[in-house]
């Protein structure tokens, strides 16, 4: 019986190390710099949350974000709310929408821009970070800006006031496939922020879309705790329970 | 006081004993549950290998009540399916709870179905006399596969879409009917709001009710032949005095109370990956499912959910189209023939040969290596690791009439052992 005690703990561990290391293992695509997002940083919502309606949502919209279950999760009063992060005449229960009409944005970008309530969930919240990161200086595309990250993206480099721009420098020798390397970058235009007050911005939105990605998050965590305690209480009692019936049994 | 107390509780047992009484004398509620409970004997030994089939009924419970709700909030048309997915996880009140409850069950049911069907492999479960035992089992494991498929399109994202494309174009390879067929099941000539519409009404009612009928069938057709053991004896042959086995005990409540651990210990599991990792590293919810259905993009990588990914790596292995498809049918389907393939009459792998062992060993590896592979990129080595191990698959099943015949086995106890 001990032995068997024994078998079942090792088969839980093995289990619980295995969702442990999917759940908090390492990202995919080892060459992307970490997002660092941190959920629980509610300050780094609230910035996030007003660079995204400032700068993204005038094209992007995020149409399965409700504003006033939004401000519940960032701690915002409705005032604030409506103060702060609402700037057309939507009322707090609905979406964040915007009015870009999709026949404009096709004909402006050559294609829609794409909602990103969920685009923290299906392309990685590093992958954004790395994005917003990425843009450089590139004349001869229309919007004047490439990135590293998506390349010939349809993207303007929409945060080039606070970030500056920037000229990529080339490597001597080119890549596989003929293209040439990016080795670093010089400021031809310096930005309203430093480096690392750009950096945090990049970071405070990243950990808004991480957010909007799935808002639950925070609740499910701690939901999940106590739903685990009581199970293990639970076992406990249908341990001695089954250990009680079984003990005339040889 | 307490004799009032007592007869209350007296009056309360006759007027409950009378109303059974009342029931059985119109429907056998008493027999049913001496059957199937009170007085069904099973053998003491079972370890852990024996708690897969409870828990394939308590998933399937938690995949019918989660699925009722979601119906409740789910829209399926191509134009609202997505959105209502996510209407489900952000304002419906615990709507995320329900759906991540829902996913993670879908891929807890193949795991748990998977070591269950496994169990049988060890054990012989198969073997005269529970050859129906095994064929309806493999009924409901067509069903649950069918079930997971349809049930896979209806979030509407984009591989969901691209997933369901690519399965349904499979039967395009059939010869002369393959085209007008594959155009019949998805209603139009490419997946779109009619095909969610029809695998929407599979979905929810025809195979699950196909499902249940084929469990409570399952269940049954074990109780009539009785549950075997790791010994592989059956404890029918040795009866004490009073006709009950000696080495069985009454399901209710020796199994009953040891499966309540089980499910307990399951329930932990389960509610580590809804709670913490609902995603389950991409492999439970893809992350190209979070965009929605778009037939003009395709995903970078299609490839279906990890469930299928053995059989996946099957059809890929196979240059030719039609071809791979057959093979793939036949992988899925070879274990309905293990009753007559085996031809080793001794049932537990405790008790049998090496070379069964080695087999099933070789048979588990290929399985779990063809798992992998479908869900790598056909590139590099993965192609030819994809054909080797769908040797090995086949030859498990295909060889085994010739390496069971003469297998030297041990000596079986007439009795169970602890």
């Amino acid at each position: 019986m001990r032995g068997k005690v024994a078998r079942v703990a090792a088969a839980a561990a093995a289990v619980a190390a295995l969702v442990a290391s999917i759940a908090f293992g390492a990202s995919e695509g080892g060459e992307l710099a970490s997002a660092n997002a941190n959920i629980n940083n509610t300050a780094s919502l609230q910035r996030g949350a007003k660079y995204f309606v400032n700068y993204c949502l005038g094209c992007h919209s995020a149409q399965y974000v409700r504003y006033n279950k939004l401000a519940e999760g960032l701690k915002l009063t409705e005032d604030q709310l409506v103060q702060n992060l609402i700037f057309t005449d939507q009322q707090p229960f609905e979406t964040m929408t915007n009015a870009m009409p999709r026949e404009d944005a096709e004909r402006w970008f050559g294609i829609t821009p794409p909602d990103l309530s969920l685009i923290s969930r299906a392309r990685g919240q590093d992958y954004i970070y790395n994005f917003l990161q990425g843009f450089y200086f590139d004349p001869s595309k229309p919007t004047g800006a490439n990135n590293v990250v998506l390349p010939n993206t349809a993207m303007p480099h929409v945060l080039w006031e606070l970030q500056g721009i920037r000229r990529p420098i080339f490597e001597e020798s080119e890549g596989e496939d003929g293209a040439p390397v990016i080795s670093g970058f010089e400021t031809v235009v310096p930005g309203l922020l430093t480096e690392e007050e750009f950096d945090q911005v990049a970071r405070d939105i990243v950990n808004f879309l991480g957010y909007i990605g799935e808002p639950m998050q925070l609740e499910r965590r701690s939901l999940g705790i106590r739903v685990i305690g009581f199970l293990l209480v639970f076992l406990l009692l249908a341990w001695m329970l089954k250990r009680e019936i079984w003990k005339d049994v040889h | 006081m307490a004799t009032r107390e007592q007869d209350v509780f007296d009056s309360l047992g006759r007027g409950l004993n009378s109303l059974v009484g009342w029931i059985d004398a119109r429907f056998p509620l008493t027999k049913l549950i001496k059957e199937h409970a009170t007085e069904y004997y099973a053998a003491k030994n079972f370890n852990l290998w024996y708690g897969f089939g409870v828990l394939a009924l308590v998933v399937l419970v938690i995949q019918l009540v989660t699925g009722i709700f979601l119906t409740m909030n789910y829209k399926p048309s191509a134009e609202d399916a997505f959105a209502s997915v996510e209407y489900i996880m952000r304002d419906v009140d615990w709507g995320w709870l329900i759906r991540y409850m829902h996913s993670t069950g879908a891929s807890a049911f193949f795991i748990v179905v998977y070591l269950h069907m496994f169990r049988g492999l060890m054990y012989g479960s198969y073997k005269k006399p529970r050859e129906l035992v095994w064929l309806i089992g493999m009924a409901i494991y067509l069903c649950l596969m069918a079930e997971a498929f349809f049930g896979y399109l209806l979030p509407w994202g984009n591989m969901s879409y691209w997933g369901a494309q690519v399965i349904v174009s499979l039967f395009g390879a059939i010869p002369v009917i393959g085209d007008g067929l594959a155009e019949w099941i998805r209603g139009d000539y490419y997946i779109s709001d009619i095909t969610l519409n029809r695998f929407f009404a599979f979905h929810v009612i025809a195979v699950p009710l196909m499902l249940v009928l084929l469990v409570v069938v399952h269940i049954m057709a074990l109780h009539e032949v009785g549950s075997l053991n790791p010994d592989g004896i059956e404890i029918k042959e040795h009866k004490g005095p009073d006709g009950k086995p000696l080495d069985g005990v009454p399901f209710h409540p020796y199994h009953t109370s040891k499966d309540l651990v089980i499910i307990v210990v399951f329930l932990i599991a389960f509610a580590a990956v809804v709670f913490f990792a609902p995603e389950m590293g991409g492999y439970f919810l893809e992350h190209a499912n979070f965009e929605p259905a778009d037939p003009l993009k395709t995903p970078e990588h299609i490839a279906p959910v990890w469930y299928f990914t053995p059989f996946y790596a099957i059809l890929r292995a196979v240059p030719d189209k039609l071809l791979g498809v057959i093979l793939m049918g036949l992988a899925v389907l070879l274990p309905t023939l293990l009753p007559w393939l085996d031809r080793c009459r001794v049932k537990s792998i405790r008790y049998r040969g090496w070379t069964y062992k080695v087999a099933l060993a070789v048979f588990a590896i290929s399985f779990l290596a063809l798992g992998y592979l479908g869900l790598q990129p056909a590139t590099g080595i993965y192609p030819t690791l994809a054909r080797v191990f769908t040797v090995l698959y086949f030859a498990f099943f295909l060889l085994m009439p010739f390496y069971t015949r003469n297998e030297k086995t041990k000596p079986v106890p007439a009795r169970v052992t602890k």
